[in-house]
């Protein structure tokens, strides 16, 4: 296949040229404190993998806790509480489920999907040698590094303060737990770094998100219109839109907690509270307040860990079915959608707070119409792979897996946005098996693919297909195992975030279940080691590749793998959409790669979501 | 090997169908039926909502295994090439689109009657049974005094603002008359919690600063489990407390043996006149 390049001019490739020449950058700058998008993509990706084996421990001593309760856990319970008899406290289990979402939720699945591949496919995928901002993008890297440091504080306060101290009031933080220290002793600075470290991942998101958009405006090759563009790109330009405009709502709530707990201000805090016989307080505020700010934030923030993730596996189903994505317009319009209705369903999570019960009712209205877009994606996936020529590699597999899990984690959502319903439901397992099912069994699942599909990109070499496989395979057993008999636990009417919940007759025959549940768990998190050693593995000794080993279109396969410093050898032009698989006009090939050229009289009209203007 | 994983994913939704369908039978369902009338209808609209969700759960993953399935088959050729059909998009934006409204405006109702007050029974919101302060980690509970008659909606809210001096007190038992509607103010004395009641289907949390008003009819008198549902310190999972509902007479009578033994100074006379008074 040849690349023919009519905007060529030589000026432009001196230009390029003189780009390939400076490269006489130290390590340090090389790799360290770098400004390339494929670095520093490469380093959010690294950090959020390590960080999922980190979310995924603390997950594990959570389950551990509820299968075993007030028994030693093997090997980890006596180094690290030794002298209680190695037996979890009430106060460590609090932090472990608190710190499990945190370090899932802002260190995990947000930064892999926007950091990681955001910052790795933008660029590659519009045709730009670089992000707009290249030091704006090396910060937003690097003010994620004491993110980490402030939840590392948070959670080593237990080995300072003892087994009572660590932050007690869970990831969503509601005052008065988390505003008044005497609510949780012991929580003192663990709260208060998890704060700041809440408040550095904000800013690091807000760089991110600022850098994206720009890129994406105003960075895109000739040719690249709008519609034209993958539905990466569109997923990851919402995302950045949604994170723009919630991220300061909770930054400044942040403060404002973190103001009540230390400097005694009363935002959150009503008057006349006795907490833990402290005296009673003075203020005039309104712990209400923070749940509206928070989940104004943290509502589109669901999306922010779903939209990228949808994007980047209606790429990958595309390319794998051989054929052309079903629906292109539908796609984004949807995806447009919901993150449109993100910003108007934020109530939901707090339909027995004692909000207006009016509320309840158009917050109950506006969630079940965010479902709407929801469905029609699914449908165009299923559209997408009917009729195919199906690769069964993991890629698929992760893929399909996505598709699969979401429409379960989908359908539980319907049970919760109906206030009814959720007056039962709320707070129970069954919200927790539908936030896994939506944020493991969909998002991960389809990073897992990601990972799989760019890898080639990224390294210059194949991950091993056999051995992603058996990771897809163990960890979606180990997925469905441990969470499908949540949705049963929240029917019995098990409140999330018990330490015990057997000293309740109601929920003691599930003991049972919950050990099944936790060795399910078990076995998924050891099946990520799989994932860890592949990819390890495959950096140095896997398969060399070409520049595009999944014959796939879009602009990012014209570079050669891995790209270097600048992108393209040459400044790539867009042809025509992003899913020209099994077109006619490809001939001996199924597959029609934006970047190459055809003779004008040879297009379509209908020419895949963009129509051939040249 | 693609045909096993055709398989693949047309087996787990089997597993999951099955393992919801034994669920009942297993135990791991509701811990009961609904001991409330709003109870029962919050379980219809869960069944209703279960019978359209596993008719389209079932319908996805076959249509899903369908074309996994043929795509393991067709090997040869290239692939279809479509863009999308605009009357699937059409029909399938506006399926679905009728079925999420008429769930949401099917549910309103019931929400109506359990949460706006102005639906609320007027017998129940005249004479409140007791309030309810949530602490960590109990629940503390204020009967007005046997025999008290509030005035009107101002009286109550003095009695909620200014204890009196005949008030009831005890912790993590509440008693309420069966076959009524009753109502109780609750609140939080601390941090959040949430009045969960998981028998009688009720759930509200309790908000520092607010007192939000629940009611409940309790069908049947018998004793039921009460925890707290909102995240609340340490000891969440120990705030363990039960309902119980009896007949009025041993309601009464429930009241009476409170009111001696948190009056009676064991000196033999003369205490029930300075109770009296103290009323």
């Amino acid at each position: 296949m040849s690349t023919l390049d009519p905007a060529a001019s030589p000026a432009a490739l001196d230009h390029a040229h003189a780009e390939h020449d400076h490269h006489e950058l130290s390590f340090v700058r090389k790799y360290v404190f770098s400004t390339d998008h494929k670095i520093i993509g490469i380093q959010f990706l690294i950090t959020t993998m390590l960080m999922l084996m980190v979310g995924g421990a603390l997950a594990l001593g959570v389950r551990w806790q509820l299968a075993f309760p007030w028994t030693s856990m093997p090997i980890v319970g006596n180094l690290l509480f030794g002298a209680q008899g190695g037996q979890i406290s009430p106060e460590f289990y609090t932090m472990l489920f608190t710190m499990h979402a945190t370090v899932m939720i802002f260190l995990v699945i947000i930064p892999v999907l926007a950091g990681a591949f955001g910052n790795f496919l933008i660029p590659l995928q519009i045709g730009a040698d670089d992000m707009a901002f290249p030091t704006l993008n090396m910060l937003s890297y690097w003010f994620m590094v004491p993110a980490i440091f402030c939840f590392a504080a948070a959670m080593s306060s237990v080995l300072a303060g003892g087994m009572n101290a660590g932050p007690a009031g869970g990831w969503t933080v509601y005052p008065l737990l988390s505003a008044l220290k005497e609510a949780a002793p012991g929580s003192g600075a663990g709260q208060t770094w998890w704060l700041l470290g809440l408040t550095l991942i904000g800013v690091s998101s807000m760089m991110g998100s600022v850098n994206y958009l720009t890129t994406i405006i105003n960075m895109r090759a000739p040719g690249m219109t709008l519609f034209r563009m993958p539905l990466t790109i569109w997923a990851m330009f919402i995302t950045a839109i949604l994170q723009a405009f919630a991220l300061p709502v909770l930054t400044a709530a942040g403060f404002m907690l973190l103001a009540d707990r230390e400097f005694g201000t009363t935002f959150f805090v009503p008057s006349g509270v006795i907490v833990n016989n402290a005296a009673p307080t003075i203020g005039g505020g309104q712990p209400l307040l923070w749940q509206h700010l928070f989940w104004f934030y943290s509502h589109p923030a669901v999306y922010i860990m779903l939209l990228p993730a949808m994007g980047m596996v209606s790429d990958m189903l595309a390319c794998m079915s051989r054929k052309p994505l079903f629906g292109y317009k539908p796609m984004v319009y949807s995806i447009a959608g919901i993150a449109g209705l993100g910003f108007i369903v934020w109530g939901h999570h707090m339909f027995t707070s004692g909000m207006n019960p009016a509320l309840g009712m158009t917050f109950m209205t506006s969630t079940m119409m965010i479902a709407l877009p929801s469905a029609i994606k699914t449908f165009n996936w299923i559209g997408t792979m009917w009729g195919g020529r199906l690769q069964f590699n993991a890629v698929l597999l992760n893929c399909a897996g996505f598709v699969s899990m979401f429409i379960v984690g989908g359908l539980s959502g319907i049970f919760m946005a109906a206030v009814p319903v959720d007056i039962y439901f709320h707070d129970t397992y069954f919200i927790v098996a539908h936030f896994h099912y939506v944020l493991f069994g969909a998002t991960l699942f389809g990073v897992f693919g990601a990972i799989q599909f760019w890898f080639p990109k990224m390294f210059g070499r194949m991950m091993n297909d056999t051995v992603a496989k058996w990771h897809f395979f163990l960890t979606f057993i180990g997925f469905n195992g441990t969470f499908f008999p949540m949705h049963m636990l929240g029917i019995a009417g098990m409140p999330r975030r018990y330490a015990d919940p057997y000293m309740h007759p109601y929920l003691e025959h599930l003991l049972p279940m919950n050990q099944f549940m936790t060795c399910c768990a078990i076995l998924m998190g050891f099946a990520q080691f799989l994932l860890l050693g592949n990819f390890l593995y495959s950096i140095f000794y896997g398969k060399p590749c070409g520049r595009n080993p999944w014959k796939a279109n879009s602009l990012e396969w014209m570079a050669p793998s891995p790209p270097g410093h600048g992108n393209f050898d040459t400044p790539p032009v867009c042809f025509r959409g992003p899913y020209e698989y099994a077109s006619p006009l490809a001939g001996e090939d199924d597959y029609l790669p934006q970047f190459e050229y055809r003779a004008p009289q040879e297009e379509t009209e209908d020419g895949g979501g963009g129509d051939a203007q040249h | 090997m693609r045909k096993f994983w055709a398989l693949f994913f047309m087996f787990w939704p089997v597993v999951a169908v099955v393992s919801f369908a034994i669920s009942p039978a297993m135990g791991w369902w509701f811990p009961g039926p609904s001991y409330t009338p709003l109870g029962e209808q919050i379980d219809d609209l869960f069944y209703l909502i279960l019978w359209l969700t596993s008719i389209i759960f079932i319908a996805t993953q076959i249509a899903m295994g369908y074309v996994l399935w043929v795509g393991a088959r067709e090997q040869t050729g290239k692939g279809l090439f479509t863009h999308g059909s605009h009357s699937l998009e059409v029909i399938w934006t506006i399926v679905p689109a009728g079925i999420l409204l008429f769930i949401a405006l099917y549910q309103m109702d019931v929400w109506a009657q359990y949460r706006v007050q102005s639906n609320f029974p007027e017998a129940a919101v005249r004479a409140p049974i007791a309030e309810v302060t949530a602490r960590q980690f109990e629940w503390r509970i204020r009967y007005p005094a046997p025999g008290t008659i509030f005035e009107g909606p101002d009286d109550v809210k003095d009695w909620l603002r200014n204890p009196r001096a005949g008030d009831l007190h005890t912790v993590n038992d509440l008693h309420v008359p069966v076959g009524r509607p009753v109502l109780i103010h609750l609140r939080s004395g601390d941090v959040q919690h949430a009045f969960f009641v998981p028998d009688l289907r009720v759930k509200q949390d309790a908000v520092p600063g607010l007192v939000i008003p629940i009611w409940f009819e309790v069908t049947k008198a018998r004793p039921y489990e009460w925890v707290c549902a909102e995240l609340c310190g340490w000891g969440h999972y120990k705030m363990k407390a039960r309902v119980v509902a009896e007949s009025d007479e041993n309601f009464q009578e429930y009241l009476q043996q409170l009111q001696h033994d948190q009056f009676d100074d064991g000196v033999p006379d003369g205490n029930e006149a300075s109770l009296a008074q103290s009323r």
